[in-house]
């Protein structure tokens, strides 16, 4: 539906079985899996792609900390990793829990680099550019504090 | 995939009435329908988007919540009552799956996936009677490293693979049901089935019966609780092993206690005779390692996975003396 009918090809398909971040969407603001998704369920709703995310021919800054920090090898994980990455840093924001938090009761929750990591584990990248990956992630949330 | 008719159900009357047909599948969040669809392991010609129903988190006056069925996962994971009242409900699911996975999955669907047994997704080359019954399992005698050591029949030793069930089984949740004949509630605990010689039913619903809410009853002792996940890495992997606790302690003695593995059985597996021989007992290791080798006695590993017996004998102390703080 949205590389081939919308013609936005920047979201990819990886494992088309929910397992690889590749497809990740913001589905009004929050980060879904639109392999797993059918359309027909999100009439209504406000999707962005990763073409979304740039305003007027220029790269969101977190498009733009992906290059500075080396992000990436091949590109193919990025489009789901950067939209990963918008989603998570509004949970962040909202002092959503992670697997890693270890007071549940805290309010707000820094973004460690233990946080970072577990809560974009959704999201594989087979280059292993995981090290710029954290890197880019942390210098554009610094950027934005 | 097979065309098949979808529609959204606008309130749960509607979905009922489009549900009752055998060849019906109500749709949560897809996570899991969606995949089985695509493997054509489900066909079903009916969706029915449930989605629209309640996903309210209603506190009782007593401390206890009901949690509708469309509530999505992440949303049970951070509410501010169920971090605070039940550390072991937030902990198990966000033990579980991605976040991304966690915005879309629904309560109700979560309760009602499937086992990820790769003998089950395997339907070119495996025989399974999950999926068509009297065809043997090839899991058996197979690589059986993740599969069930409790409660397994000669039939499937597939495990369930849910996080946020094994966490509803140790706190006495009750799930409520409705169907064109009715409501009722059932115990959490009996709404999995062990797979005796019909492994492919794997709950007690009755066909076109839906989850409309899940009830967790008051536990004041809930606060002193967590979730522990043991995984072949460290994020985004199914359980080998899990335990899901609750402690309460008087003096140094038990004075009450909730526990259930995961990873290890067909249904999560609440740890009655663990239980019943730790209450009212002085808290020690000593005493959780005999009551935990108890419960595992009547485990049955299979040749890849006699691990999980020991892994899960050493979760279970391992969680209680987290929750027991220092012991003398």
């Amino acid at each position: 539906m949205l590389r081939d009918h919308l013609a936005l090809p920047g979201t990819k398909k990886g494992c088309n079985q929910g397992a690889c971040g590749a497809c990740t969407v913001l589905v009004d603001g929050e980060r879904m899996l639109s392999c797993l998704a059918l359309a027909v369920q999100f009439d209504g709703r406000s999707i962005t792609t990763i073409e979304g995310l740039s305003r007027d021919g220029s790269l969101h800054p977190l498009q733009r900390a992906f290059i500075d920090h080396d992000g990436f090898q091949c590109g193919y994980c990025t489009p789901g990793q950067i939209c990963s990455a918008v989603g998570m840093l509004q949970e962040i924001e909202r002092g959503c829990p992670s697997h890693v938090t270890g007071d549940l009761s805290q309010e707000r929750i820094a973004l460690t680099r233990d946080e970072l990591r577990e809560r974009m584990s959704g999201n594989l990248c087979r280059c292993g550019a995981y090290n710029g990956i954290v890197d880019a992630i942390t210098s554009f949330q610094e950027g934005v504090e | 995939m097979n065309p098949f008719t979808y529609v959204r159900a606008p309130n749960v009357g509607e979905a009922l009435l489009q549900g009752a047909r055998a060849s019906a599948r109500y749709l949560g969040g897809g996570t899991n329908l969606v995949d089985l669809m695509r493997e054509t392991l489900e066909h079903p010609a009916e969706l029915i988007d449930v989605t629209g129903l309640s996903t309210a988190i209603t506190e009782h006056a007593d401390g206890g919540l009901l949690i509708g069925a469309a509530a999505r996962n992440t949303a049970v994971a951070e509410h501010r009552a169920v971090r605070t009242r039940y550390p072991m409900l937030s902990r198990a699911i966000l033990a579980g799956a991605s976040a991304q996975i966690r915005n879309m999955a629904t309560v109700g669907g979560n309760l009602l996936q499937r086992t990820r047994c790769t003998y089950f997704y395997d339907h070119v080359g495996s025989r399974c009677n999950k999926r068509h019954p009297g065809q043997g399992c090839d899991a058996i005698e197979g690589f059986n490293r993740n599969h069930a050591i409790l409660g397994a029949s000669s039939a499937c030793v597939a495990t369930h693979p849910s996080d946020l069930c094994v966490a509803l089984a140790a706190l006495d949740a009750r799930v409520h049901l409705s169907s064109t004949r009715g409501e009722r509630t059932v115990e959490f605990t009996d709404l999995h089935r062990l797979p005796g010689d019909r492994p492919d039913v794997d709950t007690t619903l009755a066909c076109g019966e839906l989850i409309t809410a899940v009830e967790v009853p008051a536990l004041p002792f809930g606060r002193r609780s967590t979730y522990r996940k043991v995984r072949d890495r460290s994020s985004y992997a199914f359980a080998l092993v899990s335990v899901a606790a609750a402690l309460e302690l008087e003096g140094g003695t038990v004075k009450d206690v909730r526990l259930a593995l995961g990873g290890v059985a067909h249904k999560p597996w609440r740890a009655g005779t663990l239980e019943a021989s730790l209450k009212g007992r002085p808290a020690s290791e000593e005493l959780f390692v005999a009551a935990a080798e108890e419960e595992l006695e009547e485990a049955q590993p299979l040749r890849h996975n006699g691990f999980k017996v020991e892994l899960a004998k050493r979760t279970l102390v391992a969680v209680l003396m987290e929750l027991a703080g220092d012991l003398p």
